[in-house]
């Protein structure tokens, strides 16, 4: 159990910066979760906090010790990698033992620790078993049983599930959540799919091209986005970018007139005339009828060029101009291909970004 | 019509095949029957089944014609080489599949170089080199010869087989804290069994019919190798064919066996799957 705070991190590659000017204060028995696309430093990130990687700048504590040199194995970590990385040669109690086999830890407690951590992950039966001989799903409970006996002071784990179908990915997420919660260690977890992000982490850090995006708790990141580009990550569908013109603290366009609320407007006074980036995700659009809005000043003129009925909901992708955005309805709405539609915007819920510098000008 | 054509073709196929098996085997099991008649019954019928399977031959082969001393030789010699090739050669393979290092392409060129160089065209130097070395007449100077010429192809064979073993293998045994030697030896040298089973079929054979080496190197008859031996069988016992298929008998076996245990071990780890 310990915090895990970097202090002024970059790694860099020759000339090439992977990860820059990291700061983070991880709390004890946080779930952390790295998230951002391929490439932006999340991966390298984590193996620092490993010790599998040198640090270019900057520190690494965990609890009140500077773990810069120190080697992976006395940083008191476990890791689970995206491909299990068990030892194919060895059953899966040599695999989970060898760890405490290399620390000397007494006979009895090792089997103690390996029959307590199977029997949390049900692998009990697969002790003999070589790796080569168990399923995907099977290897990475290994793989954490591996990580769990260690007892560690922090978990790391590097998108541990993105080599499993999606069933059994939507499984193992529930599995390591009610892991964390019964166990209570300090989980940094990577990965590139939001939807895990939202629904495993205790706080998020969105990271784009070796920086920080914005770290906050999933719904905060999820209805404040500091920037466009975690508005447009968070979130599934993604939230829907329109360019307009402010107009008196209307949101314009050749297509759609929006008017955001009372404490957006008054941000947008210095941007009057010019033009800037408007964000509604597809939940906080309607159909004309579906909501006590009303349509002046608060729409968008689309045309529907695909309908999803998804039965809980239908989602249509609509074109406005030569944009396209996606609204999700009201499951028996009565739309079609080719429908020309009027949607109204949440007043509450329009964000607008910046043009250059795309921050959400509602925090400015 | 086709059908027809279909199997015409397989029973050509077939018969082309049990052809070539037969000139292959055939000659072995003329080899075997052979060491179970006398001289004369050789001579009489060289091609009919042996009247009686008494082990004679092998016995006189071995007492009398020497050939324990020199399968004993052989054996000395092939696996102290063999021995000393796996493990210089695993540990220098190692670092050269797996590590980044400054001047790591010059080395590699340094050992494969020696995989185009015929050895033997050095005999001369050699020879000089082993009576400066005083190894001359010692089953020492076999052994360093075969440990050289061996040393090139192991590297390869096994620095490509470690750069094909996954880095989370080993990041994940650094975690679990293993050392690099322990890595070496507890988690990536398993895994290599194939290629370790490969590399010493590859050289065991050529060493244990060597007969070249032998030849220059070895004058006193209490070091000679089978394949030396089985020479001076030839001109000494004024061709004694019955012992003389015994003697190749002998040096035969061996290396069925080495063949038969080392193949099992190739083919499993061809099969056991990808390394996840």
């Amino acid at each position: 159990m310990a915090d895990v705070i970097l202090e002024n991190v970059y790694k860099r590659f020759g000339d090439f910066t992977a990860v820059e000017d990291f700061n983070l204060h991880i709390n004890n028995e946080e779930f952390m979760v790295f998230v951002g696309p391929s490439g932006c430093g999340k991966t390298t990130t984590l193996r620092m906090i490993a010790g599998l990687e040198d640090i270019s700048q900057g520190n690494i504590k965990i609890g009140d010790r500077v773990v810069n040199d120190v080697p992976p194995k006395d940083r008191d970590i476990a890791m689970v990698f995206q491909n299990y990385a068990l030892y194919p040669h060895m059953s899966v109690y040599q695999n989970m033992s060898f760890g405490l086999r290399l620390r000397k830890t007494p006979k009895d407690e090792i089997d103690k620790r390996v029959k307590e951590a199977a029997a949390i992950l049900q692998i009990e039966e697969l002790l003999d078993r070589r790796p080569r001989e168990l399923s995907g799903g099977q290897r990475q409970r290994v793989a954490l049983g591996r990580a769990i006996v260690r007892k560690p002071k922090v978990f790391l784990m590097d998108e541990p599930l993105s080599n499993l179908d999606a069933k059994l990915r939507v499984e193992m997420r529930a599995q390591i959540s009610k892991l964390h919660q019964s166990l209570g260690v300090t989980t940094i977890y990577v990965t590139h799919d939001q939807v895990e992000a939202m629904t495993m982490g205790t706080r998020i850090v969105v990271m784009k091209d070796g920086l920080i995006q914005q770290v906050d708790s999933p719904i905060n990141l999820y209805d404040k986005p500091v920037n466009k580009f975690v508005g447009g990550f968070m979130g599934s569908p993604a939230m829907n970018f329109l360019t307009g013109t402010v107009k008196d603290g209307i949101l314009t366009s050749e297509h759609f007139s929006v008017t955001p609320d009372a404490a957006l407007k008054e941000k947008l006074k210095p941007y009057n005339g010019k033009k800037v980036f408007v964000g509604v995700r597809p939940e906080d659009l309607f159909l004309v009828g579906e909501t006590e809005i009303p349509e002046e000043n608060h729409s968008v003129k689309s045309i529907v060029e695909v309908v999803e009925p998804l039965g809980a909901e239908t989602v249509i992708i609509a074109s406005v101009g030569s944009d396209q955005i996606v609204a999700r309805l009201d499951p028996h709405a009565q739309v079609k291909a080719g429908d020309k539609v009027t949607l109204i915007a949440d007043p509450e819920k329009v964000q607008a970004f910046d043009l250059d510098s795309e921050t959400n000008i509602r925090f400015t | 019509m086709t059908k027809f054509f279909d199997l015409s073709r397989k029973t050509l196929i077939q018969f082309a095949l049990i052809a070539y098996g037969f000139t292959v085997v055939y000659p072995v099991f003329l080899m075997i029957i052979s060491s179970f008649k006398t001289t004369r019954e050789l001579f009489k019928s060289p091609f009919a089944m042996p009247k009686s399977w008494s082990m004679h031959n092998y016995i006189e082969a071995w007492n009398r014609g020497n050939f324990s001393s020199y399968f004993g030789n052989s054996l000395f010699v092939t696996l102290t080489a063999l021995l000393i090739v796996l493990v210089v050669g695993s540990l220098a393979a190692y670092p050269l599949g797996r590590y980044a290092f400054k001047g790591k392409s010059w080395l590699m060129m340094y050992f494969l170089a020696g995989l185009m160089l015929p050895i033997r065209l050095g005999i001369l130097p050699l020879f000089f080199l082993m009576r400066s070395l005083h190894l001359l007449n010692t089953p020492w100077s076999l052994i360093a010869i075969y440990v050289a010429s061996g040393i090139p192809f192991t590297i390869f064979v096994l620095a490509n087989f470690f750069e094909t073993l996954p880095k989370e293998l080993e990041e994940a045994a650094r975690i679990d804290g293993a050392g690099d030697f322990r890595i070496f030896w507890q988690i990536m040298l398993p895994l290599i069994r194939p290629a370790l089973a490969t590399v010493a079929i590859f050289n065991f054979i050529p060493w244990w019919n060597d007969f070249f080496f032998p030849l220059i190197f070895i004058r006193a008859e209490k070091y000679k190798t089978l394949p030396l031996g089985l020479f001076s069988f030839f001109g000494e016992h004024q061709n004694n064919w019955a012992l003389l298929f015994s003697g190749l008998t002998i040096t035969a076996l061996p290396l069925l066996i080495v063949y038969l245990l080392a193949s099992k071990q190739i083919i499993k780890g061809l099969t056991s799957g990808a390394l996840k």
